[in-house]
């Protein structure tokens, strides 16, 4: 475990903050001209997201907090908790719902996601960015409507609801942008463009 | 001989952003001198370091030399004025040790300035005619400080009691902190809650509480209170210069050395040796005056609308 003064808080680093796991997004030096430092800090809490603002005596200092994000593939899940495995050392892991979080609509058997561990726990999963599922349920197509731009709610293997274009049936299978579930196009299409 | 090119050899601000620094200095040089202000050079080593247990020097130690990099020109420009000088300014470099940030920089520049037989209230309108020189129609205003705080805060600076100053610091600070003394929850109220709803443009700040006295005379406001005769001012709420009606008395002056000593021994500072010189030109007799010191810095960072006093300096401190 490290200690770190406040002077040595740059961005980036993770610490300990009133018993929470935070990360440092900004440190800034205060020093009137007469009196006192002091250091004002930007700190998203990694278990909650939520950014705080705080001010610190100059010289207070924090513990880091061990906090690694590591690969690791998603096995599968019982009801209770996610299961993943380290692909080198098949070291596996148990994540609770709270970890998981929003991942749970993404996550596919087999997928290779980032696992942040705190003392060694799963803290937070982070899904690819862009992940390939199966269109579950949907109303039937609309053959050929590729242009119109309108859009049906579609659910997904992994039971996400998201809008895809009207022209999709199911069974197709389609890429999504995890960070904001917007729908990125047909697989086979997107090979297609890739091999053309 | 190797080829390698060195890493970071590049200057941390744009050309541009010097040539524009170089004519804003120019210009400074200018106003004091035609106002028949004489430029003093000072040394930057000297023997003796300020007393005040916030602010740290760096030390210079080897077989020549035993002293210290100057925080700031103050006590030398004090023995000019002892000798004699009359109005004088130094344009130069100043250093603090630990003071990095985006509007610190350990070395930096420092315009300072003192006016022979002027008052603190002389010297803050001289200032404004400065800066807008350099700014022209920026708005002004200037309050005491008992004012602001009133304003912003509900609370006379002046008679709050300290538990009352600290239970509005712990409502602020993340954690339980509770400065010990007053002048630190001033500051602290200061710097967090009336500093940024500060108006835009120049602002003047004046009758500092007693505690904030550092070498300014104190005298009694429109309230009857016992206030120091010491001024700040802020740009775009950037503080950027500090000013006094200087201290004259050798007595009280001692005093002040004293209190500050007693305040490095409970902090566990470096213990320095009295600025005798500085002492023994009082004692012949310092004029009255009024004097400024102004980060050349942080005004020329403000003009070029720059968000880190980095980006207005050839080198910072960490490409030196």
């Amino acid at each position: 475990m490290t200690v770190y003064s406040t002077s040595d808080l740059r961005s980036g680093l993770k610490v300990m903050f009133e018993r929470e796991p935070c990360l440092i997004l900004e440190n800034e030096f205060v020093k009137p001209g007469k009196g006192q430092a002091f250091s004002r800090i930007k700190i998203r809490n990694l278990r909650t997201g939520r950014v705080l603002e705080k001010t610190l005596k100059s010289g207070d200092s924090l513990e880091s907090a061990d906090v690694v994000d590591t690969e690791m593939q998603f096995l599968y899940e019982d009801g209770e908790f996610w299961y993943f495995m380290e692909p080198n050392t098949f070291e596996q892991y148990q994540a609770d719902s709270k970890a998981v979080g929003h991942a749970c609509n993404w996550l596919s058997e087999q997928d290779l996601c980032v696992v942040t561990l705190f003392n060694s726990v799963p803290l937070t999963i982070t899904p690819p960015n862009h992940v390939e599922l199966e269109i579950k349920e949907t109303d039937p197509g609309l053959r050929g409507d590729t242009a119109s731009g309108g859009t049906k709610p579609a659910v997904l293997s992994t039971g996400a609801l998201i809008k895809v274009p009207l022209f999709l049936e199911c069974g197709e299978k389609i890429r999504v942008d995890t960070r904001s579930g917007d729908y990125l196009g047909r697989v086979r299409d997107l090979k297609k463009i890739k091999t053309d | 001989m190797t080829t390698e090119v060195a890493q970071n050899w590049e200057p941390t601000a744009e050309i541009s952003a010097l040539v524009e620094r170089s004519r804003i200095v120019a210009k400074l040089r200018t106003f004091l001198t035609d106002r028949g202000v004489l430029e003093v050079d000072v040394p930057i080593l000297g023997n003796y370091s300020v007393s005040d247990p916030y602010i740290d020097s760096f030390e210079v130690l080897n077989e020549r030399v035993e002293g210290f990099l100057q925080t700031s020109p103050e006590s030398f420009m004090k023995r000019l004025l002892a000798a004699g000088s009359g109005d004088i300014f130094f344009l130069g470099k100043a250093f603090r040790a630990g003071e990095i940030g985006v509007n610190h920089n350990p070395e930096f520049t420092m315009l300072e300035w003192y006016r022979v037989e002027w008052n603190e209230h002389e010297l803050m309108a001289e200032i404004a005619e400065l800066i807008n020189i350099l700014a022209p129609n920026i708005g002004c205003l200037t309050m005491s400080y008992r004012d602001a705080f009133k304003q912003h805060l509900g609370i006379d600076p002046h008679d709050a009691c300290l538990s009352n100053l600290q239970r509005h610091v712990s409502s602020i600070a993340g954690r339980k902190w509770r400065p010990e003394s007053r002048f630190n929850c001033l500051n602290f109220l200061f710097a967090n809650v009336i500093e940024p709803k500060l108006p835009r443009g120049l602002v003047f700040l004046y009758d500092y509480p007693e505690c904030h006295a550092a070498f300014a005379q104190l005298h009694c406001n429109r309230e009857g209170q016992l206030v120091s005769r010491r001024f700040e001012v802020y740009l775009n709420r950037l503080e950027l210069a500090n000013g006094y009606f200087e201290l004259t008395d050798p007595k009280e002056q001692h005093r002040r050395f004293d209190r500050d000593k007693r305040a490095r021994i409970a902090m566990n500072k470096k213990i320095l040796e009295e600025d005798e010189s500085a002492l023994a030109a009082l004692n012949v007799g310092l004029p009255s005056c009024a004097g400024v010191a102004l980060g050349v810095d942080r005004l020329i960072m403000q003009l070029l609308d720059k968000n880190s006093i980095q980006q207005i300096m050839a080198f910072s401190w960490a490409q030196r």
